[in-house]
C-alpha cells in the first residue's frame, strides 16, 4: 500500500512570456518508510515538484493520494492534518530559520500551532528533539546565527520532526554543507527513517548523495519527468540519453575507475511554453525526427521507466 | 562526543539572554553611539525639566537689558527683548523635540500600517497605495509643507502635522520593502508549512523581522524633522513668538548677525548637536539590531 | 626534477578584528609544477582561498596581516614587490577566476569589450587587434564570435564562466588561480567547464592551482594535491599519492564522508565534531579533536611534517610509524 501516490502531477507558472511549464506529468508512488530521489538540473522543476505535494504550492492539474485518500483539492481542515503528516526540509540552513527566534522556540512552533500539548509537554517534547537530532541542551537559547550550518540544519530537521510526520520533503538539505558536516546530517537522517519509518521524498542535485540514500529515483529534465528506475538500476543500466550524460558527468573522488565523460552540448533551454516532443532533443546526440513527436513514459522492466522514443536503439 | 570536542563547545554555551540584552551589548561596542544616546537622554531629560532649571521664563523680557552679552545674571546674554537665551534654548529642546517626536511617530505608525498592507497583500490593493503615494511624491516635500501650514494656518500643531505628511510615505515605501523581503524568506515557507495562521505569520515572523530596519529609519527620521522644524520656525510657519523655538531663535537672531552672532549661533548649534545625535545613535542602533552582523 | 613555476615558503597570514586575531593560514608551504594542476582542498574557512589570495596581493589589509612567508613566482619574490609592479602581474601573468561568475562581470558592458579591455590593459596593442584577440578568446572557451556584442545577462551562468575564464587567459598568464570555479555550475556544465580548461592549460601550457571542496574534481583534474585543514596543509602529493595511500586521518575522514557510487554500505563515516575556532587554534595539532586515532602526545605539541615517501609530505606524528 502506498504512502504517497501522485499522478500526472502538472504545475505551471504564469510568466509575461506564457506558462511556464515547471512540473509537467509527473507520476509515481512512494511505500511507507521508503525514500524517492528526486535529481536534475538547477530550472528541472525539482524543487517546484516537492512544494506542490506538500501544499505549499497549488498543483495547475494531476491528483495527489496520500494515505489511499484523494488529497489534491484538500478543505482548510484536511491541510491542516495533512500538513501535521507531511514536512518539509529546506536547502538553505540560513533562511528557513527565523533569525529572531530561539531553537526550542523554532522547534516548538509546530506543537504550538497544532495546540494540543500543554506548554510543559512541548517543552519536554523540544527537548527529547534536540536530543534526537544531536543538538546539545545547552543552545536551547541560541539564536540560529549563534550556530554553525550543520547545527542549524538540525534545528530544521527537529523542527520538521516536531509533528511526527510519516512523509517528508528534503529540499536539497545537504548541499549548502561541507562534505563532512554532509556526512553528518546525512546519517542523522537514514537512523530517524530507521527509527521512525518516515518516507522521504529526497530533492537534490548530486547523484552520489541520492544513490547513497534512495530507493528509487526520478530524473527530471525540464519539467518532465525523462526516467525513474529503483536505484541500483538506474546507475547500472541508465536508458535515457540525458540520465546517461547526467552520470557519466559526475566527478568520482577515485583516479582509477575515470570513466569516458560523455560530455554534453549545450545547456538547459527554458521550460516557457516548451515544444511538444523530448524536451532534451536539443542537447541529445541521438535526436532525430521523430524526437519531435510526443514522447511517453514506458516501462522497460518492472519499475524502470523511460521518457525516450529511441532508447531501445540507443541501448542496444 | 570526546571530552575535547566538548570543551570546545562549552565556550559557545549560552545563558538564558533576552534580545533586548544582546541588542544593549551590542550597541555597548559603538562608542559614538552611546555617546550619541547620552546626549540624546540629556536633551530629552532638558525638555522635561526646562521649566525648574531655567533660571527664567522663555517669555521673561528685561526691558532695561537688551541685546546683552554674557553676565553673571544672564549666561549666554539676552536677545533683543530682553529674554534670557540660556532659558529660552533649555525650553526651545522641549518644542524641537516634541515636534520631532510627534511627527515622526505619528508618521512612522501610519507608514507601517499602509506598509504592512500593500507588502503583505500585494496586487492590487499593493498597487493602488504606492501609485498614491508615486503622486503624492511628486510633489516637493519643502513646498508641500509650506502650503500645509500656510493653509492651516501658522502654529506649531499644524508644523507637526506637514511634517508628518511628509514623513508617511518614505516610511510607507520602507516598511513595503521590508516585508517583502521578509516574505520572501524560507523560514516564511516553513512557518506555513507548519500550519502557521496569516496572522500568527505576520504577527510572530514578519514583522519582528521588519521592524527593526525601520526603528532604525525612524530614529534617522528624527533628526530630519527637527531640522523641517527649525526651517518651518525660521520661516515663521512653525512656533509663534512669544515661544521659544531654536528654528524662531536663529530667525530672530538674523538681524543682529553682525553685531551679535551667537544670537543665532547658540540655537544654530543646538539643532546641530541634536540632529547628529539623532542620525549618529540611529547609525549604532541599525548594526546592534541586525543579529547577523555577529561581534 | 621539473622546473617549478611558484614556491610558497612558510607563509602566515592573520586576520586582525576588534576582537580577535583570526588564524587563517599558518605556516603553508607547497610548490606548482610548470604546466601542472595543483589541487588545494579543505572546507569552508580552511584557508585556500586566503592562500590564492595572497599570491595575487589582493587581500584586504586590514583586517588582513601578512606575518611571514615568502612567494617565488618564476624565480621573483613576489611578497616584496611593490603595488605598481604587482600590477603587472596580476592578471597577466597570473590570472586568477572566482567561483560566482556572475558578481565577476561587469553588467553594463558587453563580454567582448571586457576581455579586450583585459587584453589592452597589459598589451600595447590597438583597440581594434585587442577586439579580434578577444573573440579568438571567445571561440576558444567555446562561445560563439556572434554573441561578442552580448551583455553578460544574456549568458547562463556555465556561459558566464567560459566568458570569465576567456577574460582571465586573455594574456596567456602562465599560472591561473581557480577558487572554485564549477561549484555554482550544475553538474553536466561542470563536466564541460572543466573539460574545457584542462584542454586550454594543455594547449596553452599554463600552470592551474584548482581550488575546490570536492574531491571528484581534484581527481578529475589535478596531478598534485594539497589537503588543507585549519589553516595548515595536512597531506601533501600526488594524486596518487592522496587517493591511493591516504596517511592522514583528516584526509581518510574526508574520503570516509564522501558517498561513494560504488559501494554498498548503508552508513557515510562522517567526521564527528567541527573545525577549531580559527581565533583560538590548539596548541598541538589542529585535527585531534576529532581525530578517532588522536593520543595525548597530539594535543601537546604541533606535529612536525613528515614524509612518507618521496614527495608524500603528511602533518601527523602517527604517519609512517
Amino acid at each position: 500500500m502506498a504512502l504517497l501516490e501522485v499522478q500526472n502531477l502538472k504545475k505551471y507558472f504564469r510568466t509575461p512570456r506564457g506558462p511556464l511549464h515547471a512540473v509537467d506529468d509527473v507520476t509515481f508512488k512512494l511505500e511507507k518508510g521508503k525514500t524517492v530521489g528526486v535529481v536534475g538540473e538547477s530550472g528541472c522543476g525539482k524543487t517546484t515538484l516537492g512544494r506542490t505535494i506538500i501544499h505549499l504550492l497549488d498543483r495547475t492539474e494531476g491528483k495527489i493520494f496520500f494515505n489511499e485518500k484523494d488529497v489534491s483539492d484538500p478543505t482548510k481542515k484536511e491541510l491542516k492534518e495533512l500538513r501535521e503528516d507531511m514536512q518539509i526540509i529546506f536547502q538553505d540552513p540560513y533562511s528557513s530559520l527565523n533569525p529572531r527566534k530561539t531553537v526550542s522556540e523554532t522547534i516548538a512552533e509546530p506543537m504550538k500551532v497544532q495546540g494540543k500539548m500543554t506548554k510543559t509537554d512541548i517543552r519536554a517534547e523540544v527537548r527529547s528533539l534536540m536530543e534526537t537530532v544531536g543538538l546539545a541542551e545547552r543552545f536551547e537559547n541560541s539564536y540560529p546565527h549563534e550556530l554553525d550550518g550543520g547545527r542549524r540544519q538540525r534545528i530544521g530537521v527537529a523542527r520538521a520532526l516536531a509533528l511526527r510526520p510519516s512523509f517528508i520533503v528534503c529540499d536539497e538539505p545537504v548541499s549548502a554543507l561541507d562534505v563532512s558536516i554532509q556526512a553528518q546530517i546525512i546519517n542523522l537522517m537514514l537512523d530517524l527513517q530507521e527509527e521512525r519509518g518516515i518516507a522521504y521524498m529526497f530533492v537534490t542535485h548530486d547523484l552520489s548523495v541520492v544513490k547513497y540514500i534512495s530507493d528509487d529515483i526520478i530524473v527530471m529534465y525540464l519539467g518532465n519527468m525523462v526516467e525513474m528506475a529503483p536505484s541500483e538500476e538506474l546507475f547500472e543500466n541508465p536508458l535515457h540519453p540525458y540520465t546517461k550524460a547526467l552520470l557519466s558527468a559526475i566527478p568520482e573522488p577515485d583516479i582509477h575507475n575515470q570513466t569516458e565523460r560523455i560530455i554534453m552540448r549545450g545547456e538547459l533551454t527554458s521550460p516557457i511554453n516548451p515544444k511538444p516532443g523530448c524536451r532534451f532533443m536539443a542537447r541529445c546526440e541521438y535526436a532525430s525526427e521523430e524526437c519531435e513527436g510526443s514522447q511517453i513514459l514506458e516501462e522497460h522492466t518492472a519499475g524502470h521507466f523511460v521518457m525516450c522514443c529511441k532508447y531501445k536503439q540507443i541501448t542496444n | 562526543m570526546s571530552s575535547a570536542t566538548s570543551t570546545a563547545e562549552n565556550k559557545q554555551a549560552v545563558k538564558k539572554q533576552s534580545q533586548l540584552k544582546e541588542i544593549w551589548r551590542r550597541l555597548k561596542k559603538n562608542k559614538i553611539a552611546v555617546i550619541a544616546m547620552f546626549v540624546i537622554i540629556f536633551l530629552v531629560l532638558i525638555a522635561i525639566f526646562a521649566p525648574l532649571i531655567a533660571p527664567y521664563s522663555y517669555e521673561t523680557q528685561d526691558v532695561m537689558r537688551p541685546l546683552e552679552g554674557p553676565s553673571r545674571d544672564h549666561i549666554l546674554g539676552t536677545d533683543r527683548l530682553g529674554r534670557d537665551v540660556f532659558s529660552r534654548l533649555l525650553y526651545g529642546a522641549g518644542q524641537s523635540l516634541q515636534m520631532g517626536f510627534t511627527a515622526v511617530l505619528g508618521a512612522a505608525l501610519l507608514g507601517i500600517i499602509i506598509g504592512s498592507i500593500a507588502g503583505y497583500y500585494g496586487g492590487w490593493l499593493d498597487n493602488l497605495l504606492m501609485r498614491i503615494l508615486d503622486i503624492y511624491q511628486g510633489i516637493p516635500m519643502f513646498l508641500l509643507t509650506v502650503t500645509l501650514a500656510a493653509v492651516l494656518g501658522p502654529s506649531l500643531q499644524n508644523a507637526i502635522l506637514a511634517i508628518g505628511i511628509a514623513l508617511v510615505p518614505g516610511n510607507a515605501r520602507f516598511m513595503r520593502a521590508c516585508i517583502l523581503t521578509v516574505r520572501e524568506m524560507e523560514y516564511i515557507e516553513a512557518a506555513k508549512s507548519i500550519n502557521c495562521s496569516v496572522r500568527r505569520i505576520i504577527v510572530s515572523h514578519i514583522i519582528p523581522n521588519a521592524i527593526p530596519p525601520m526603528i532604525v529609519s525612524v530614529t534617522m527620521g528624527l533628526g530630519f524633522a527637527v531640522l523641517s522644524g527649525a526651517m518651518l520656525s525660521y520661516i515663521g510657519l512653525g512656533a509663534q513668538p512669544p515661544t521659544a523655538e531654536w528654528g524662531a531663535m536663529i530667525s530672530d537672531g538674523r538681524n543682529y548677525l553682525r553685531s551679535e552672532p551667537q544670537l543665532a549661533l547658540y540655537p544654530g548649534l543646538c539643532i546641530m548637536v541634536s540632529v547628529l545625535a539623532f542620525n549618529l545613535f540611529g547609525d549604532g542602533l541599525r548594526d546592534a539590531l541586525d543579529p547577523r552582523l555577529k561581534t | 626534477m621539473a622546473e617549478k613555476i611558484l614556491e610558497i615558503k612558510d607563509l602566515v597570514v592573520e586576520y586582525h578584528t576588534d576582537a580577535a586575531i583570526v588564524h587563517a593560514v599558518s605556516g603553508v608551504n607547497l610548490s606548482v609544477i610548470k604546466g601542472e594542476t595543483l589541487g588545494l582542498v579543505g572546507e569552508t574557512g580552511a584557508g585556500k582561498t586566503t592562500i590564492a589570495r595572497s599570491i595575487l596581493r589582493i587581500l584586504p589589509t586590514p583586517p588582513a596581516k601578512f606575518r611571514s612567508g615568502e612567494i617565488i613566482f618564476g624565480g621573483e619574490e613576489l611578497t616584496t614587490k611593490t603595488e605598481v609592479e604587482m600590477r603587472k602581474i596580476r592578471g597577466n601573468r597570473i590570472a586568477m577566476i572566482f567561483q560566482d561568475p556572475m558578481t565577476a562581470l561587469n553588467p553594463i558592458e558587453t563580454v567582448g569589450w571586457q576581455i579586450a579591455e583585459a587584453i589592452s590593459l597589459h598589451n600595447e596593442v590597438r583597440r581594434d587587434e585587442a577586439e579580434k584577440r578577444a573573440m579568438d578568446m571567445l571561440e576558444m572557451v567555446g562561445i560563439p564570435m556572434e554573441r561578442f556584442m552580448e551583455y553578460p545577462h544574456q549568458f547562463s551562468g556555465g556561459m558566464k564562466q567560459r566568458v570569465v575564464i576567456a577574460m582571465a587567459l586573455a594574456c596567456n598568464p602562465e599560472l591561473l588561480l581557480a577558487d572554485e570555479p564549477t561549484t555554482a555550475l550544475d553538474v553536466t556544465i561542470q563536466a564541460q567547464v572543466l573539460k574545457m580548461m584542462q584542454d586550454l592549460k594543455d594547449r596553452l601550457n599554463m600552470s592551474v592551482i584548482l581550488i575546490t571542496h570536492d574531491l571528484g574534481v581534484v581527481a578529475t583534474s589535478c596531478q598534485s594535491v594539497a589537503v588543507i585543514y585549519a589553516g595548515e596543509i595536512v597531506e601533501y602529493g600526488t594524486v596518487e599519492h592522496i587517493f591511493d595511500h591516504p596517511a592522514h586521518p583528516y584526509t581518510n575522514g574526508l574520503f570516509g564522508s564522501l558517498p561513494r557510487l560504488k559501494t554498498t554500505e548503508r552508513r557515510l563515516k562522517p567526521i564527528k565534531g567541527l573545525m577549531p575556532d580559527p581565533t583560538k587554534m590548539p596548541e598541538g595539532c589542529r585535527y585531534a579533536e576529532r581525530c578517532p586515532d588522536a593520543t595525548e602526545e597530539c594535543s601537546a605539541k604541533p606535529p612536525d611534517v613528515a614524509e612518507v615517501t618521496p614527495g608524500h609530505q603528511v602533518k601527523c606524528i602517527k604517519a609512517g610509524r
